[in-house]
């Protein structure tokens, strides 16, 4: 169904754990805006129940999450886990930010869809986003 | 196509996730929703509409947030719905209200939905009104409406609240702004936000000073005027003990018909913008109005096959 996706994405971007640096995430949000999609952004600090709370009750189609503090393995892929605990089988979760390539694969065998790095351009996560989030009907 | 009927249920059942996507259901004007309406209408419980709404940077969400916390606090369980602009050129929205509400993310009690205007105008988007249905069949109460920030005539959010609460901040303006037509005049309830703010109290005398003699409000009394400051919760107790009270005057018989009325007229205007915008003269009619062939009068009555009728 075609149509259906005529209805904007929307997105769900959260810092999670105890990280002050958010300049990423805005200009994120920005740019997903400029590209069409409806953000929503939750700000900083965020656990990660409280971020799947959000992502729940927003019904997103997508979660993306920046994070630089080098706490990914701890908060990324528990974010996962409480998605699909609570029936969110079917939403796409990302993340960026500074995270080594050692831990990319792990995060992604996590079910991290996606891993971005510094000089990903707006356009590539919009991409991504367009092409992976589900077809809602 | 999902089984709406089986999502409301869910909701009713205080399923959240099924409430979730009974909204996305009802943003996405999915299949299946026109003949959910009558189940989605009769499941409402009652539950108490305040709109919010307020120049942009007054503090709506804030107080949204301090209320929810203090209607927390009287064992209410509480929904929010917010609306934030969309972009008028790509469609796109940020939706920050979230922000100030994340200490209630984990509350089971609390459910808070962002919604972008997606492009209506009046400070709430065009599903608005059944998505607070679908809150109120879940259960909660009070359901707070918030709009985006709107200017002076965005007064659509009081056709379809039982209670509007009207946030202004002390730099609003002079005695002239509290006598000009507009978003004044729709308050239910007036608040002063910015409380701790010089001049607030000064405001606040003004803005009673001003709508305790001005006319307008035919049969209607002036509204409370309250001074809160919702990062700090001052005055937040006596604004939810203000929209409690209103809430019996929202429901007299007078007052719910007015509603009735309104919403009506509205979905009327809706139903025939929808059938005139599907029949197959509709870009060879605009362009008679262009070339000035046709007056839009005319056209309109055209479109909906009623032309010599009216």
């Amino acid at each position: 169904m075609d149509d259906a996706r005529s209805a904007p994405i929307r997105v769900l971007i959260a810092k999670p754990g105890l990280d002050g640096h958010d300049r990423g995430a805005k200009v994120l949000a920005r740019g997903l805006r400029d590209e069409g999609f409806e953000v929503i952004y939750t700000g900083l600090r965020q656990t990660p129940e409280m971020i799947v709370d959000a992502a729940e009750q927003e019904d997103v189609d997508v979660i993306g999450m920046s994070i630089l503090s080098g706490a990914h393995m701890a908060l990324l892929p528990r974010v996962v886990e409480l998605s699909r605990s609570r029936g969110m089988d079917d939403v796409l979760i990302a993340a960026g930010g500074i995270i080594p390539d050692a831990d990319v694969a792990k995060l992604k065998a996590a079910g991290i869809g996606e891993v971005f790095g510094p000089g990903t351009s707006i356009g590539q996560i919009a991409g991504y986003f367009r092409e992976h989030a589900r077809r809602r009907a | 196509m999902a089984d709406l009927s089986g999502l409301l249920r869910g909701a009713v059942a205080g399923e959240r996730l099924a409430l979730a996507r009974l909204l996305t259901a009802i943003e996405n004007d999915a299949p299946g929703m026109r003949e959910l309406l009558p189940e989605l209408f009769a499941a409402g419980k009652g539950g108490h509409l305040v709109g919010i709404t307020g120049p942009p940077g007054s503090g709506k969400s804030t107080l949204v947030n301090a209320l929810t916390q203090e209607f927390r606090s009287r064992g209410l369980r509480v929904g929010v719905v917010a609306v934030d602009p969309s972009s008028p050129y790509t469609g796109g929205a940020i939706m920050g209200d979230r922000i100030r509400m994340m200490e209630h993310a984990a509350d089971r009690d609390v459910f808070m939905r962002s919604m972008a205007s997606r492009g209506e105008l009046g400070g709430i988007a065009a599903a608005t009104w059944m998505a607070a249905a679908a809150l109120d069949a879940a259960g909660y109460d009070p359901i707070l409406l918030e709009t985006v920030g709107a200017g002076q005539s965005e007064v659509e959010v009081a056709r379809l609240a039982e209670t509007t609460v009207v946030v202004e901040v002390p730099e609003m303006g002079d005695e002239v702004q509290a006598i000009k037509a507009g978003l004044l005049e729709v308050a239910d309830l007036l608040v002063v936000n910015k409380g701790d703010r010089p001049g607030a109290a000064l405001a606040a005398r003004h803005l009673r000073a001003m709508l305790s003699t001005a006319g307008g409000r035919v049969g209607r009394k002036p509204p409370p005027i309250l001074l809160t400051t919702a990062t700090t919760g001052d005055g937040v107790p006596a604004l939810a003990d203000a929209i409690e009270a209103h809430r019996s005057v929202a429901r007299s018989p007078d007052a719910a018909t007015a509603r009735a009325r309104n919403q009506v007229r509205r979905a009327l205007g809706d139903l025939a913008l929808r059938r005139a915008g599907a029949s197959s003269t509709w870009e060879a009619t605009i362009e008679s109005v262009a070339s000035r062939q046709l007056d839009p009068i005319t056209a309109a009555e055209r479109l909906l096959g009623e032309e010599g009728k009216a």
